[in-house]
């Protein structure tokens, strides 16, 4: 699997997941500037997390708007997965790549520690390397993952198994103590419609090393190496 | 102030914070009086501050030297030589004033002023941690205070993306007035690739690159030299403007600017604008290279229209740096920073005048001998009048209590509650190299895919420090030494950051010799070089001085990350042993400051000979795997030390062999660690070889922690209590 992976200014986990990506397949990823209009060919492309423009406008607002987005889009449309990781997931909400938004966080301060995942569906190219109902320790790092969409929208996703991850407790119960940034039915990340888009705010690539403490995050990029490849 | 021709005075210069004798001495050098924008310059250039000019001659008897040690105090920051090619590149930095005035602000840029120094060395940031000192928790500002420094903190780091994986944070009311902000950064470089300050090459082109310069921040230095006189918002409000604004997404964009331009050769040399801006740095460059340089400040980068040479000399706007370029690097350099949408400028030139000369529209801005401005700035050797030695305390004086519910108290007080609240607001773990998270006895953090990794810890017990300024130096030394050994690490050098009140003052310059005397001692017998480090005085408010604060970054080395240990209990059976001796010292101790409501008494002696055998001792016996968990004794003593490790582990203890006294069970004795093993019969043999006291008083089991009499606690509730403090009180109010 060649994975490409999209630099904005201010992106700051490009390391992170290009370490995780090389874990998994063996292959360092191209990285990719924003400023660029085209791209290697690649069977994945990620948008990592990061502060693009200083997250100064909208968290994602501007890096949406980046040249190399025409790209990541006109890629995408031809079914090449894209995985938005923390901010990665914003530009992609503010792109219109995927639906809803990211408000702050119901503490209205930043967050970093290890949460639970459950896994919602895992039948695609992103989750295939767990079982739905699965529960995975990854850490979030971010003021705003506070997910929302209209009622129409958020049940939309339900139904149609779009919900990628929710935010729960150890055995995989979902509670609101467990939500730790209050998003909208607990929801961590979602899919497009053909489910190759994948947004979430947690940060799988950071839990992918045997020596921090916990490779749950290993599943996803295994996953992807295994469908892809 | 606003015209660059206003009549200069002695009343002016003093306005300044330039003395009488300190103004006759600009105008010899001159020859003339200066005008506006050259007085700005001296009065900045010889600001505490700046000059360093009443702490100079005690920090030169401080060690500076040893076989890793590349590049000592005086340079941005301090290198250390740690093999296969690799250096790291640190130092730690105070943004006190700015920071009680302006909390998010004053924090946001400290973080941002600390990283520049390290990245101006070529070294890539790769950890940042924060010691922080707030008033009394009951007073009307503490609250916003510490609040607005997390978030400006967090805001910074968490946006450059380096991860913020340590620190500390006390409470005191010698704070309330003069909180401490500082900041330490740790960055990684290619030892053969270090860039330095001194400009060389007359001829070659000044640069000017990040961001534009506006007129905030003017005369930071100087207001950061002088007390508070009263803390009314409104005398608080003047003082805003001389706080910067920070912007750590060009901050970010710099970062990886440099670097890109770094890993070529056109940098000559490279210095950050931080205290006094434009002017420090250009004198700087100009005077450890022994030359002048020339600057057009027409063509300074600038944010705001009309602003006048003292001003541009004197702005403190962030994220901006000064380079001396080989001649022909100009375009490679200019490509670079326009790719990363910074700003670039050819600003002046290097010349052998050996004078600094500040043109604008056309005319002399100013016109200044570089050699005199740096070698002739004062310097003070001030009167010293120590205290009176205060007596130890006798621990039969004291009531007898409850044990358990004096560890409950102590653990939920501020000091010893747990600071989660804090640094679950900081990336701790982009870069994914975090090995060991915060809250422990040190942060751990991979520098190199063969798994060579740094500990990081920031210490100071300022209680010591004013009951035995020397004691106290000497034991915030050791305690640093202590955490980096606690898990695994050796020790290689440190950085210090000097927080005292006005040294003008005989019994605060005493306190300052003082802790400087005992920081060598134990520097000296610890083979723990001071390699940067930054001074801070005047932290009085209405003439009352911070508890003197001699902050203490250490750094240490572990050959194999995966040998690194933490504090946590691990595993049902295994054994719990004491390394060191037990005295009950309780004198200046947590126990009698939060139980007794005294803060007298004599800090615990600290036996620097015992502090080496033990941490040598400990180490090695982590490196030959024989330790699941190990943990430093220091404030609360023993049985905090127990109780931190259960609730860290979430494990509970049976404590068989200890004594039963309140001293002995929280007592401070220095040179102690607590060891959790699975073979205890190897590691007591091994300590009685070398003749370390060590004695097993315990084994893990079961949740709760229970006395050798029988009293238990349980593990879930000693948690809830150590967490509960800090939330519940920034949730008050």
């Amino acid at each position: 699997m060649k994975a490409a992976v999209v630099i904005f200014p201010g992106s700051n986990r490009e390391r992170d997941v290009c370490a995780a990506l090389k874990r998994a397949s063996g292959k360092a990823p191209a990285i990719v500037w924003h400023r660029d209009s085209d791209m290697p060919q690649a069977d994945l492309i990620v948008l990592p997390g990061g502060f693009a423009y200083g997250d100064y406008l909208r968290c994602g607002a501007m890096a949406a708007h980046s040249p190399i987005m025409r790209e990541v889009k006109a890629r995408a449309a031809k079914g090449v997965p894209v995985l938005g990781i923390c901010n990665g997931f914003q530009v992609l909400t503010e792109a219109g790549m995927l639906p809803g938004a990211l408000l702050s966080n119901k503490t209205l301060s930043f967050i970093c520690r290890d949460v639970y995942l459950r896994v919602e569906n895992s039948q695609t190219v992103f989750t295939c390397g767990y079982e739905t109902g699965q529960a995975i320790r990854v850490p979030v790092a971010h003021g705003e993952g506070n997910y929302t969409a209209d009622p129409a929208t958020l049940d939309r996703l339900e139904g149609d198994g779009l919900v990628a991850f929710r935010y729960c407790n150890a055995a995989g119960e979902l509670t609101d103590a467990d939500n730790v940034n209050g998003s909208a039915r607990s929801i961590a990340g979602v899919f497009n419609e053909t489910r190759t888009v994948l947004g979430l705010m947690p940060h799988p690539e950071n839990s992918t090393d045997p020596l921090l403490g916990c490779t749950d995050g290993q599943g996803l990029f295994d996953g992807l190496v295994s469908a892809l490849q | 102030m606003t015209d660059s021709k206003s009549n200069v005075t002695p009343a002016l210069a003093a306005e300044m914070g330039l003395s009488a004798e300190e103004f006759a001495r600009v105008e010899a050098i001159l020859e003339r009086t200066p005008n506006l924008t050259e007085l700005g310059v001296f009065s900045a250039m010889w600001s505490e501050h700046c000059s360093y000019k009443s702490s100079k001659i005690w920090l030169k008897t401080l060690p500076t030297e040893g076989p890793r040690v590349i590049c000592g105090p005086g340079e941005n920051a301090g290198v250390v030589d740690i093999g296969d090619g690799d250096a790291v590149v640190f130092k730690i930095e105070s943004h006190n004033h700015p920071s009680f005035i302006e909390p998010y602000q004053g924090a946001a840029t400290g973080v941002g002023g600390i990283l520049r120094d390290v990245f101006t060395m070529g070294a890539r940031p790769i950890a940042i941690l924060n010691s922080l000192r707030f008033g009394d928790p009951g007073h009307p500002k503490t609250r916003h205070l510490l609040g607005g420094v997390v978030a400006g903190i967090g805001g910074y780091g968490n946006c450059v993306g380096v991860p913020t994986v340590g620190g500390e944070c006390q409470f005191h009311p010698s704070y309330n007035g003069n909180i401490l902000v500082n900041a330490m950064c740790v960055g990684i470089a290619e030892a053969d690739r270090i860039f330095y300050s001194a400009a060389s090459g007359a001829g070659n082109p000044v640069i000017y690159v990040g961001a534009k310069t506006g007129r905030d921040g003017i005369h930071g230095a100087t207001m950061a030299s002088a007390e508070f006189d009263d803390s009314a918002p409104e005398t608080l409000g003047e003082k805003r403007p001389t706080v910067q604004v920070g912007d750590p997404f060009t901050e970010k964009l710099l970062i990886e600017a440099c670097l890109e331009l770094m890993a070529g050769d056109a940098i000559v040399a490279i210095q950050d604008m931080g205290a006094a801006g434009l002017t420090s740095s250009a004198v700087e460059m100009a005077g450890k290279g022994g030359l002048g340089v020339e600057l057009d400040l027409d063509k300074v980068p600038m944010r705001e229209t009309g602003m006048i040479p003292y001003e541009i000399m004197l702005s403190e706007s962030q994220e901006r740096m000064l380079m001396v370029l080989r001649p022909g690097s100009e375009a490679e350099a200019r490509r670079v920073f326009e790719k990363w949408e910074l700003d670039f400028a050819v600003i002046g030139r290097v010349t052998d005048t050996g004078r600094m000369i500040l043109k604008m529209h056309g005319e002399i801005a100013a016109d200044i001998p570089v050699g005199p401005l740096v070698t002739a700035a004062p310097l003070y050797h001030r009167p010293t009048q120590p205290r009176a030695k205060p007596a130890d305390i006798d621990p039969a004086s004291l009531p007898a209590r409850d044990s358990l519910d004096c560890l409950k108290r102590l653990i939920a007080c501020p000091d010893l509650a747990s600071k989660r609240w804090i640094w679950q607001q900081y990336d701790h773990l982009v870069m994914g190299n975090t090995v060991k998270r915060p809250g422990g006895d040190a942060a751990v953090v991979r520098v190199n895919d063969a798994g060579k990794a740094l500990a990081l810890k920031t210490d100071c017990t300022p209680r010591y420090c004013r009951a035995d300024p020397e004691g106290g130096g000497m034991q915030a030394v050791a305690e640093s030494w202590r955490n980096l050994c606690a898990v695994g690490a050796t020790p290689l050098a440190l950085t210090d950051n000097m927080n005292f009140g006005n040294p003008e003052k005989p019994e605060i310059m005493a306190e300052f010799a003082g802790a400087c005397a005992g920081m060598r001692a134990a520097c000296l017998a610890l083979d723990y070089p001071v390699v940067s480090g930054n001074v801070s005085l005047y932290n009085e408010t209405n003439g009352r001085a911070i508890l003197p604060t001699p902050v203490i970054g250490g750094v240490g080395l572990i050959a194999d990350a995966a040998k690194a240990v933490d504090l946590a209990l691990k595993r049902d059976g295994n054994a719990l042993i004491l390394i060191g001796e037990t005295k009950g010292h309780l004198g200046a101790s947590l126990y009698l400051r939060e139980i007794e409501g005294r803060e007298d008494g004599a800090p615990p002696p600290v036996d620097l000979a015992a502090e080496r055998r033990h941490g040598e001792f400990v180490r090695a016996e982590i490196e030959a795997g024989r330790i699941a968990a190990c943990h430093d004794l220091s404030d609360g003593g023993l049985l905090v030390a127990v109780a931190e490790m259960a609730t860290a582990g979430g494990k509970g203890i049976a404590l068989t062999n200890l004594p039963t006294g309140n001293a002995e069970l929280f007592g401070e004795d220095q040179a102690r660690y607590l060891i959790e093993t699975a073979t205890p019969d190897a590691v007591l043999a091994a300590a009685k070889n070398e003749g370390i006291y060590a004695q097993r008083i315990g084994t893990i089991a079961g949740d709760a922690l229970t006395l050798p009499g029988g009293d238990a606690i349980s593990v879930r509730e000693l948690t809830a209590a150590n967490e509960a403090w800090l939330p519940a009180y920034m949730a008050g109010g």
